[in-house]
């Protein structure tokens, strides 16, 4: 994993949260939209807010993409799971909506998660189940073949 | 009781096929920073977009966001959207074993539960 790699995993995070942080606080400023008036929804788009909101999840799925172009999505997943973190203390700071123990519990569970999977390799060889093993034990030649794995995909 | 559950397992299914065929069409691709350099932006998004895995994809991400509003109009969204999301976690990482071959080692297995658990918290 590169710097650049990390930035991107980091982009995913920031943009998850703060895009449907942005959506969230928009449409509470319009008040209830009935499903009987589209229209409404339509409007909706075009407000500050809204439409920030979905900018930002547009460059979330482009970095997502991206991500998982050179990672495996059951490290994309977790690692990125870090915008509900990020989520939950702009709900708390910044909506001044009520944040519960058990949610802050929620908090140091996601986080801890996180720390699970980014200490292991962002991508494994899928090619036999000889160098799966290797990387599941840690082994020196898992490393190499991950490094080979990388020098393939670049 | 059942409807819950039905509405539930209609969207983690839903998106759990849309992030394995996604992720799938991905590996197809190659890397995307790679690609960016030699076709630029245009180039890589043509090589996303006209992938067929990729089209599947988003057509199951499209019918698990239409099942999640569709759960959200019969129950509380407190209830479906912790439930579904942490669900998803999980079977994802079961569905990457079987069908992307990933190496899901005990490290991932423990990120998958420990941060379904903590999106099932962060209902309460």
């Amino acid at each position: 994993m590169t710097f650049r790699r990390y930035v991107v995993l980091g982009v995913i995070t920031l943009t998850a949260s703060c895009g449907d942080t942005f959506l969230s606080r928009g449409m509470k400023a319009m008040g209830p939209v009935s499903l009987g008036d589209p229209g409404a929804l339509i409007h909706a788009i075009f407000s500050p807010w809204v439409a920030a909101g979905i900018v930002l999840l547009i460059g979330f799925f482009a970095s997502y993409l991206t991500a998982l172009s050179w990672a495996d999505l059951t490290y994309v997943l977790p690692a990125s799971s870090l915008g509900y973190v990020i989520m939950t203390l702009l709900a708390k700071f910044w909506l001044g909506e009520h944040v519960s123990t058990m949610r802050w519990l929620g908090v140091v569970f996601i986080t801890a998660g996180v720390g699970f999977v980014t200490r292991g390799p962002s991508y494994t060889d899928h090619s036999g189940p000889a160098e799966a093993a290797a990387i599941e034990a840690g082994t020196p030649e898992a490393g190499a073949a991950e490094r080979a794995a990388e020098e393939v995909r670049r | 009781m059942l409807a819950t559950t039905s509405m539930i397992a209609a969207i983690v299914v839903t998106a759990t096929a849309g992030d394995i065929l996604t992720a799938s069409a991905m590996r197809q691709v190659g890397d995307l920073d790679a690609i960016r350099q030699r076709s630029g932006i245009p180039g890589a998004a043509w090589a996303v977009v006209t992938n067929g895995r990729f089209g599947l994809g988003i057509i199951c991400l499209a019918l698990s966001f239409f099942s999640l509003l569709f759960a959200f109009s019969h129950r509380d969204l407190s209830l479906i959207g912790p439930a579904a999301t942490s669900l998803t976690f999980v079977t994802n990482a079961v569905a990457a074993k079987l069908f992307l071959r990933e190496n899901v080692d005990r490290r991932r297995w423990m990120a998958a539960v420990f941060v379904c658990v903590g999106v099932a918290l962060l209902a309460f």
